[in-house]
């Protein structure tokens, strides 16, 4: 591949607008926000300088100790949820369902709410829960309840439960791609060497299903940790997130520094998950290759 | 033909377990259907009732939300907002992504591995970051607030899914036939319009498809980074802001109603591409 001069100026023509894009739009924002995460606070605006006085705040503040922290727990909860809905539905469609049209329709059901707008999503399950909602006014029609209740609402089952539904299928495609790997004979054989069913789930199916459970647990959490719509529309006062707490910074707080350095902690937490999931990965490759 | 003889042989009691087994994950099923469409019915149903509230069950029929929609013109302005944000910055992630992917699938140079990672940030990475990071940019370098700004902060967020279904597609493509084509005598520029882009256009296809819908439905960078005109999440947005009206139910039909055109025309693309697979 001796490049004549012609190939030499393809390259650079290919090359140069998405290094010079990434550049400028990728490489020297986050550089700045990084910069930002060490300036102060001098109200009513802010200052550069070098200090860790916007870290120390994080750690420090119970205020924001406890939104990250309730963050990451809304974020645990949504992903386990989410896996124990969708690892019996991705494994009914690719153990149970016999007909290929069948699966393919069951299969689509399920990631085709990705296309339908996020935002509207979350808002149907507000419609659903309010004390003006469907769920109320249909317990008080069946005689359950005698007065509209408010505990649906604004709580953080509610937000719980919109992100599950929202994310349920970034679960479901991963965990449906690597059931559908696992060979149909490896499971018959364990059956036909007399070992029961349950057990052949736990020592076979299962063992080869967590790269995709990990892919999806990983893809679920991330996406509920940086969430700020869920918490707005149907989360309480004891619901705010990471997110909506960086938003307020650059918002109405106007304290950019914190704000930056939140976000930076937020990239950290989100970054070192993938990290792990990736070694997770690659260590089930090593395994069967 | 074991299992068979095996089933077959079994007593009527485990015929009878197995029964309860299938009707226990049909229920199961079920319900998980239930969960995720029940919503979106609801959403549907109550775009045509005829009372204000959302209670159950429904008052009557109506279609006087669709009429209040065609005469709400901040919402009409919402929406071309949106289809100008949309259409835009689609065409520039595709301009800035199918490079990139030729460049990470083809090319060796100092840099690759930082490179890549960048580009795929965001797929990982909440996009409010990037929307406070352009933000942030664009204060620094004096520049105001606008839909412009959007454009590039969708552009910017959207390359991650472009550079990855394009690259899959690119790598599954064998590099002889670009290398033919070059021995041939043919440029590069010419080789990427008559050889590499015919034979990944399905997944350039989808790609852009995806990335329309995705940018349409932007919260989190928009948010940061619109001035004062508004796209048709942020009106929604605000318009949740002051509570619950039947309208939203009324816009949001209408949005289910074209993911489902896409989610057809998606089919179709994939049906496309199985069958030039067999010619």
């Amino acid at each position: 591949m001796s490049a004549p001069s012609s190939g030499r100026l393809w390259r650079v023509a290919v090359l140069s607008p998405p290094l010079l894009w990434t550049f400028v739009f990728m490489f020297i924002p986050y550089s700045i926000l990084f910069v930002y995460s060490f300036w102060e606070q001098v109200y009513p605006t802010f200052q550069p300088a070098f200090q860790f006085g916007n870290y120390l705040q994080i750690i420090t503040d119970p205020q924001y100790f406890n939104v990250l922290s309730r963050t990451l727990k809304i974020a645990l909860f949504v992903s386990l949820g989410a896996m124990l809905v969708a690892f019996p539905y991705a494994y009914f469609l690719v153990f149970k369902v016999k007909s290929s049209a069948l699966r393919q329709v069951l299969y689509m059901a399920v990631v085709a709410p990705l296309w339908v707008s996020y935002l509207l999503r979350a808002y149907t399950w507000k419609t659903i829960l309010g004390t003006t909602g469907i769920l109320n006014s249909f317990l008080m029609s069946i005689g359950v309840l005698s007065e509209p209740s408010s505990v649906f609402l604004y709580n953080q089952t509610a937000m719980i439960v919109t992100l599950i539904y929202v994310f349920i299928p970034f679960m479901v495609m991963p965990i449906y791609a690597v059931l559908e790997k696992i060979p149909k004979s490896l499971t018959e054989a364990s059956n036909d060497l007399g070992v029961g069913r349950l057990r052949t789930f736990f020592l076979v199916t299962l063992p080869l299903s967590i790269p995709g459970i990990v892919a999806g647990f990983t893809m679920t959490f991330c996406l509920t940790f940086g969430d700020f719509i869920a918490p707005f529309l149907v989360g309480g006062p004891d619901g705010l997130m990471v997110a909506n707490v960086i938003a307020s910074q650059f918002g109405a707080a106007l304290n950019w520094p914190l704000g930056a350095a939140l976000a930076l902690v937020m990239m950290l937490i989100v970054l070192t998950i993938v990290t792990i999931s990736d070694r997770f990965e690659q260590l089930g490759k090593g395994k069967f290759a | 033909m074991t299992t068979q003889f095996a089933k077959s042989s079994r007593t009527g009691r485990s015929n009878w377990l197995g029964g309860i087994e299938r009707l226990s994950w049909m229920l199961g099923i079920l319900a998980i259907l239930g969960f995720l469409y029940l919503p979106i019915a609801v959403l549907v149903a109550y775009s045509f009732n005829d009372s204000r509230s959302l209670t159950w069950p429904m008052s009557g029929l109506t279609l006087d939300w669709y009429q209040k929609l065609s005469q709400n013109d901040q919402l009409i302005q919402a929406f071309y907002n949106s289809v100008y944000v949309a259409v835009s910055a689609t065409s520039l992630t595709l301009i800035i992504g199918i490079p990139a992917a030729i460049a990470l699938d083809r090319f060796d140079f100092p840099g690759k591995g930082l490179f890549r990672k960048l580009i795929l940030l965001p797929i990982a990475l909440p996009g409010i970051i990037t929307g406070i990071s352009m933000l942030i940019l664009f204060r620094s370098l004096g520049f105001n607030l606008s839909l412009q700004a959007v454009i590039v902060g969708h552009a910017t967020a959207l390359l991650s899914v472009v550079v990855t279904l394009v690259y899959a597609r690119l790598q599954r493509l064998p590099a002889s036939l670009a290398e033919a084509s070059a021995d041939l005598g043919a440029s590069g520029l010419q080789t990427f319009f008559l050889i590499t882009l015919p034979n990944i256009r399905t997944a350039v296809i989808g790609a852009g498809m995806l990335a329309f819908t995705l940018s349409f439905d932007e919260i989190p960078v928009t948010f940061f980074l619109t001035g004062r005109d508004n796209t048709l999440p942020m009106y929604i947005w605000s318009t949740l802001r002051r509570g619950l009206t039947p309208e939203i139910n009324a816009i949001g039909t209408l949005i289910v109603a074209m993911s489902i055109v896409l989610i057809f025309a998606s089919v179709l693309l994939l049906r496309d591409k199985t069958k030039s697979k067999n010619v």
